[in-house]
């Protein structure tokens, strides 16, 4: 396997990113700067979490037009795996691979803290470790967290069992308590929550690991 | 030429900053302010003399990058 993680200006978590994937693979993902026009021979690719162009705009708008993007969406369009983390979910929904968008949190607040979240669907690349209905703690970080879309795109989302995740205790306005979503081809994960923050007791959590290891196995 | 391109929330799209800014002044005592909906304006100088040039340029600004249409609409005014 040979994983990358796109690294854009005021990223934060690229590098808990990487520390997951090298925990999940045995060796160091590649580290794509976001100004590059193309992509290394790469099968699996991380949009990590942060606030990349300090947020300018609208979360990730600017980021989705980074140049390195086009040759993302290519890669995604082609089928190879594609998970957006907090700013990495925010890029992806503003540079169209995901439906939707991700607006300031219901309660205004910044909400920092873990919350739990429900899998809804274990039929996807990015869950299928999991049972339908387990559950993990995940910890969420952000401002624009709230999910949004019309309802005939929730709906669809519903329908054709493309929400990965739920939250229990919905933190921040979300859509149908949404944490997280897939692409109808089921390639693209987006999710607010932070897995590569929890791949350690040390760090207060291991359920990321366990996310990580399962993505891993199921995209070798 | 000037573009000032006005983005606003969709009506129906949840803006807690705006609620935020109605409590704000309800606490300052302005009784009867409600609706209150925060929006950006993008002012900007367009290398164009015709108005109409200067329009398409501007909307297609707003299409790929100045706002996002599953939750914003635009207005773009071309100020000479």
């Amino acid at each position: 396997m040979k994983p990358s993680i796109i690294v854009f200006p005021a990223s934060n978590c690229d590098r808990d990113a990487a520390a997951a994937l090298e925990q999940a693979t045995g060796k160091a993902p590649l580290m794509v700067w976001h100004g590059e026009a193309s992509l290394p021979d790469t099968d699996f690719i991380i949009l990590p979490g942060g606030f990349s162009y300090g947020d300018y705009l609208r979360s990730g708008a600017m980021a989705a037009k980074s140049p390195i993007m086009r040759a993302v969406i290519d890669k995604a369009n082609a089928g190879t795996p594609v998970i957006g983390i907090c700013n990495g979910f925010q890029t992806l929904c503003e540079a169209g691979l995901l439906p939707g968008a991700l607006l300031r949190n219901s309660g205004l607040n910044f909400v920092c803290r873990t919350v739990t979240l429900k899998v809804e669907n274990n039929r996807s690349m990015f869950t299928s470790g999991f049972e339908k209905g387990a559950y993990l703690d995940f910890p969420v970080a952000h401002h624009d967290g709230n999910y949004f879309a019309d309802d005939e795109t929730l709906n669809r989302l519903d329908s054709e069992g493309r929400i990965a995740f739920r939250y229990v205790d919905n933190p921040n306005g979300s859509a149908r308590d949404i944490a997280g979503i897939l692409n109808d081809a089921g390639n693209v994960l987006g999710m607010m929550p932070h897995p590569e923050r929890v791949i350690s007791p040390l760090l207060g959590g291991v359920d990321g690991a366990a996310f990580f290891k399962a993505v891993v196995e199921a995209a070798a | 030429m000037k573009a000032r391109i006005t983005v606003t929330l969709k009506s129906g799209v949840l803006d807690p900053q705006g609620k935020a800014i109605e409590g704000a002044l309800a606490g300052l005592g302005f009784a009867g302010a409600s609706e209150v909906r925060q929006g950006k304006v993008i002012e900007l100088k367009l290398n164009e003399s015709d108005e109409a040039a200067a329009r398409a340029k501007a909307e297609e600004m707003c299409k790929k990058l100045l706002a996002n249409p599953v939750m914003e609409n635009y207005a773009i005014e071309i100020l000479a």
